[in-house]
């Protein structure tokens, strides 16, 4: 049997309403459970990026990807596993206001993790924290004993070190 | 000019050169029926008894003509029945576009009368699908809609508009789509992989073809026929791939498969390099992967990108529309005839013939009628001339296994979902899209009962399809099932049917039950002569079996004769 990995399967595609729900159930249909998911817009006009982190075979996800790209209005898909991406995921730390001064540490904490500030008010301020998951769960860790009002970790974004054809894809797409 | 959008769909329908529909009309899809009752002498629709039937109907039209197949129907409930239509359109590459109506767009997502998310529903098991909210946006959903069900591998699109849409009104043009510019349905040929392939072929020893419908969806019999005359190697068939090739050929070797024939399933573990041609492995074609052609070198034809490599590792690959591929392929072929090679199938042909073949076509045993002599019989009377539709089952494999072709899109079976209930409204399909040839379906007792209302159908629009139930008073392949791994615990397959004559009878068409040896070729005769639709009904032997058998998670080389 062939070991699972992480891969970061990348999607190019027309903003769409229902292929979400198209490229979802490709997964569900194989029962592999997305570890992340974000979609934003791409460096190409009008065109949107799907990144979503899943652990699985190299067969499978060849296989994903496949009917992942057979969908009518995705126009390229690509997979990579981490070495071959750079990424990060970002998370927001809600904490109360008093530990600030109550709790001295905390700000050394900030500092050593590079993390920033994002707000402050009387009751509450807010750290937020990009960088590798390890990090953020090291962080996490760290604020824990202190009591975190709230935690949201965001889904992984990530560039692949090797081009993606797609530019030039859409744009033969365009002369002919 | 300013038209309704319900107007607009039809005179989309035209420009796509529909002029028959199949459906069944209710709230939301009112005012497309208004449009339809106006533009009844171009554009004729069926009404269909279940919406089920609608979708299986627009598949045998499909099936038997090349053509997209179009289905109408309602919201809600209409549009949920049309669902298993559409799940074995998407499975067996059958071009077919499906209109529902939706409620208002103003009630979307509120749990409207009729109101579901056939959007949602549709999507797993559609090639595209589009829930259109306003008039202006029908010319184009419509054209691409047409577009994507036809070009590439084709499949069922669903195109979904909410009644205001219907109501409202454009100014309607219609331009034809040519082009998706994320959507590439037809693979550039790679010209130095079909050298490859070429030179793989030319050197091998014992070569082996199985080709599926991508020959008969890219319209590629001839070259088909023309490679493996020049070439000289055997060519088996899937399911869905049979009749590209006339039954009789000298090289066409039989079935692949879980119910195929001897030779081609026992050789496919020992030839030198099998070239699938528009297949895509499936399991019951391949049975256990670990041990399938593994000898083999694999040459993959192929228009979808996504098949290659997904359950059988190949040695080169041809993404391509298949008759272009071929017709590129066919100058680099050299002439061969591979005449030792091809006695081995010949061989396990007459093993096959002996412990199998002769007793189901001629049964000695003192036995009742067995579905192999029917079709033998329906052979001899069609001369192998008609389009076989049958349902699934038993009766199928028998259908597949023994039925005579001399032309192609000839067979129309449920392959990829197994559907029951698929063959009587096929068949209607299949009939209006083929006047002029004869239509036989072959159904069990269990599928006939899963879509019977269509005899209403049939009685309504006179269409002359020939229905031939085969009835072992089980549901006979699961049966099998029951009897070869349950040890005989025959769980709910025991059928108490009801007077199936009488019931054609009372849609008025002719009917006759048959239950002995002698009065069968008779009453084929009596069948095919006939002018207008016919019911037959033949008491079959009830607990016959279906072999060869590969048992389900076997090897290919494990196939059972017994």
């Amino acid at each position: 049997m062939e070991e699972n990995k992480t891969f970061t399967i990348s999607v190019y595609s027309e903003n769409n309403v229902g292929l979400l729900n198209r490229i979802s159930g490709i997964f569900l249909k194989r029962h592999i459970n997305i570890l992340s998911l974000n979609v934003s817009e791409s460096e190409i006009e009008n065109v949107s990026r799907f990144v979503i982190v899943v652990d699985t075979t190299e067969k499978w996800v060849q296989n994903i990807v496949g009917q992942i790209e057979k969908q009518i209005e995705v126009i390229k898909a690509f997979y990579h596993v981490d070495e071959e991406t750079i990424f990060l995921e970002s998370a927001l730390f809600k904490i109360a206001s008093n530990l600030l001064f109550d709790e001295r540490q905390i700000q050394n904490i900030i500092k050593e993790s590079h993390s920033e500030i994002v707000t402050v008010s009387r009751d509450f301020f807010v750290i937020s924290k990009s960088g590798r998951r390890s990090e953020i769960e090291e962080l996490h860790a760290k604020l824990k004993p202190f009591g975190i009002m709230q935690f949201v970790r965001s889904g992984r974004i990530s560039v692949s070190k090797e081009k993606m054809e797609v530019t030039s894809l859409l744009l033969e797409e365009l002369k002919s | 000019m300013k038209i309704s959008g319900a107007e607009a769909v039809i005179r989309c329908l035209l420009a796509e050169g529909v002029d028959l529909v199949y459906g069944y009309p209710g709230g939301a899809i009112m005012p497309v029926y208004d449009e339809l009752y106006k533009f009844q002498d171009q554009l004729h629709h069926v009404l269909v008894r279940h919406e089920q039937g609608a979708a299986h109907a627009a598949q045998g039209f499909a099936r038997a003509t090349g053509k997209v197949g179009v289905a109408i129907a309602t919201s809600g409930p209409g549009a949920t029945n049309l669902v298993t239509g559409i799940a074995d359109a998407q499975i067996d590459s059958t071009p077919m576009v499906c209109i529902t109506g939706q409620v208002g767009k103003h009630l979307l997502g509120s749990d409207a009368f009729q109101e579901t998310d056939i959007i949602g529903i549709s999507t797993p098991v559609t090639k595209w699908n589009y829930q259109i909210t306003e008039a202006d946006e029908i010319p184009e959903i419509m054209a691409k809609a047409f577009y994507i069900a036809r070009s590439g591998r084709p499949g069922p699109v669903l195109v979904d508009i909410t009644k205001n849409a219907q109501f409202d009104t454009l100014d309607f043009s219609y331009k034809k789509c040519t082009d998706i510019r994320s959507y590439h349905p037809k693979p550039v040929l790679k010209i130095n992989k079909v050298q490859e392939a070429a030179e793989i072929i030319n050197n091998a020893k014992k070569p082996m073809i199985i080709f599926g419908q991508g020959i008969i969806l890219s319209q590629a019999e001839a070259e088909l026929k023309a490679l493996i005359e020049k070439s000289g190697i055997p060519a088996a068939w899937t399911i869905l791939g049979l009749s590209a090739l006339p039954t009789e050929h000298e090289l066409n070797v039989g079935m692949v498969g879980m119910h195929g024939n001897y030779g081609p399933n026992i050789l496919t573990n020992e030839c030198d390099v099998l070239i699938a041609l528009g297949m895509r492995f499936d399991d019951r074609v391949t049975g256990n992967l670990a041990t399938y052609a593994k000898q083999a070198k694999v040459i993959h034809f192929e228009i979808d990108p996504a098949e290659i490599d997904k359950n059988v590792k190949t040695e080169v690959a041809v993404l391509a529309d298949l008759k272009e591929a071929l017709t590129a392929l066919l100058p680099l072929i050299e002439k061969n005839s591979h005449e030792e090679w091809h006695n081995e199938f010949k061989k396990k042909y007459e093993i096959e013939l002996d412990a199998v073949i002769n007793e189901e076509l001629a049964p000695t045993n003192g036995k009742g009628i067995s579905m192999g002599e029917t079709i033998e019989m329906i052979n001899k009377h069609s001369k192998g001339d008609a389009i076989m539709v049958s349902d699934v089952g038993q009766h199928q494999m028998f259908t597949c296994r023994y039925s005579k072709f001399n032309q192609t899109k000839s067979n129309v079976t449920s392959g990829g979902l197994g559907t029951m209930g698929f063959a009587l409204p096929a068949a209607i399909g299949a009939k209006m899209g083929r006047p002029d040839r004869e239509v036989v379906a072959i159904i069990g007792d269990g599928g006939f009962q899963m879509n019977i209302q269509e005899l209403g159908t049939i009685y309504q629009t006179k269409v002359p399809v020939k229905i031939v139930v085969l009835n072992n008073e089980f549901l006979g392949m699961v049966r099998q099932w029951q009897e070869l791994f349950f040890d005989y615990r025959y769980a709910s397959t025991v059928m108490v049917n009801p007077n199936f004559c009488a019931i054609a009878e009372g849609y008025y068409i002719k009917a006759r039950k048959v239950t002995k040896r002698e009065e069968l070729d008779e009453a084929i005769a009596e069948m095919m002569a006939s002018k207008d639709s016919y019911f037959l009904e033949v008491m079959v032997e009830k607990e016959n079996n279906v072999f060869p058998m590969i048992p389900t998670g076997a090897s290919v080389s494990d196939i059972r004769l017994s």
